[in-house]
């Protein structure tokens, strides 16, 4: 027993050193690109997982989302700008929803570098995020993210056999709610 | 070498392993564009603390960027005081540990608590530094002349002259109820604080 439990440890610890290495990325996900692989929680909110069209617990990833384009945002609850573009972000999340052509076309999710739980549930109750937001509490996510500033947004197009493109991604100046919809539908596509 | 001891030695290794190759994390708001200078990792905590939980807090006045004093005396009998002490400006964590506390005034109101940031840069560098976070609703004290005095006072200097990344909670009659002298690299978590001024009801 005792046995069993030692190596468990070591597997664990194991498995977190060769985690760091693989997930560290030197620069910030690129236009034509593919997203690191990474593993969110099933949101355990009924609304938010029909918003994202999953089923069941455990986690999925980002590519696995129901619908062809996925906007990403890494945020912090720290971060002044984020703070500030907040409101504009809400603006495009409620845009998408109320065009009935887009609605189940473009989703939009927010990842918290180095936020708790805590912290991201602070940051959607301040500004009323409508979106489903992530913690990445240990920064493993932002560090496959090539420790980007923030905020930074991805935009990924998904095509209809599973595979991705990254067809945008840009470090802050989030130019306001349309303006950033309609670069959303060009590099997409969509348009 | 007999088996236990081989996988023992290997599981030390596998936590050394994750310790030392672990890169040093933090998300710089692009609020401070290429400003903020990379400090490295450094000795998590570099000084030994003065006082303890139950002490009467040693008072202090200082300097705000507005011109103004602010002594710890002027909040007793009126608001429980949250004292954060940040190790320096245009550096990494700190520049994105006040822009977090400056979204959640109400948590503070709720539990009849202000809050004093105090680092031990001049105030013309807090006024640069602090401008590029938005407009704070807590003063920000400047603990530069004599240098470090306060910092000094609570034992959160360290020996390079900056302070610890350090949070104090400072109950209505000046008790010290709360010390978290945090690793200089790291941001303290939110919760934490929050748990901490919420126990000050009980």
């Amino acid at each position: 027993m005792k046995k069993a439990v030692i190596s468990l440890a070591m597997l664990i610890v194991l498995c977190l050193a060769f985690g760091f290495h693989t997930l560290a990325a030197d620069k910030p996900p690129e236009k034509g690109g593919v997203l690191p692989v990474i593993n969110l929680p099933i949101p355990k909110e009924p609304a938010e997982k029909a918003y994202l069209g999953l089923s069941g617990d455990g986690t999925f990833k980002i590519p696995q989302i129901k619908t062809n384009v996925v906007i990403i945002e890494i945020f912090s609850m720290y971060c002044p700008y984020c703070q500030k573009d907040a409101p504009g972000v809400n603006e495009l999340y409620h845009r998408i929803e109320k065009d009935s052509d887009l609605k189940n076309r473009v989703k939009i999710i927010g990842i918290g570098a180095g936020n708790s739980p805590f912290e991201v549930g602070t940051y959607k109750k301040t500004y009323t995020v409508p979106f489903p937001l992530f913690s990445d509490k240990d920064f493993a996510i932002h560090k496959a993210y090539g420790e980007v500033r923030t905020p930074y947004f991805v935009v990924v197009k998904i095509n209809d056999d599973g595979t991705h493109k990254i067809v945008h991604s840009q470090l802050g100046g989030y130019p306001g709610a349309e303006p950033f919809l309609q670069l959303v539908l060009e590099s997409s596509g969509l348009k | 070498m007999n088996k236990k001891r081989l996988t023992h030695l290997i599981f030390a290794l596998g936590i050394l392993f994750v310790l030392f190759t672990a890169p040093f994390a933090y998300a710089i708001s692009e609020a401070y564009k290429e400003n903020i200078y990379r400090v490295g990792t450094l000795k998590p905590v570099d000084s030994v603390l003065k006082v303890k939980v139950g002490d009467k807090a040693p008072d202090f006045t200082l300097p705000v960027i507005s011109g103004e004093k602010f002594s710890l005396s002027q909040y007793r009998g009126k608001k429980n005081v949250v004292i954060s002490f940040v190790p320096a400006a245009w550096t990494p964590v700190c520049s994105d540990q006040w822009p977090g506390y400056n979204i959640i005034k109400d948590v503070f109101d709720q539990n009849d608590a202000t809050l004093l940031g105090i680092t031990v840069d001049n105030i013309p560098t807090l006024f640069a530094w602090t401008n590029q976070m938005g407009k704070l609703w807590f003063p920000v004290l400047s603990d530069f002349w004599p240098h470090g005095a306060v910092a000094k006072k609570y034992g959160v200097l360290r020996s390079d002259g900056v302070s610890e990344r350090a949070l104090f909670v400072i109950d209505k009659k000046g008790i010290i109820r709360y010390i978290d002298v945090h690793d200089i690299n790291k941001r303290p978590p939110l919760e934490d604080l929050v748990g901490a001024l919420e126990k000050l009801k009980k």
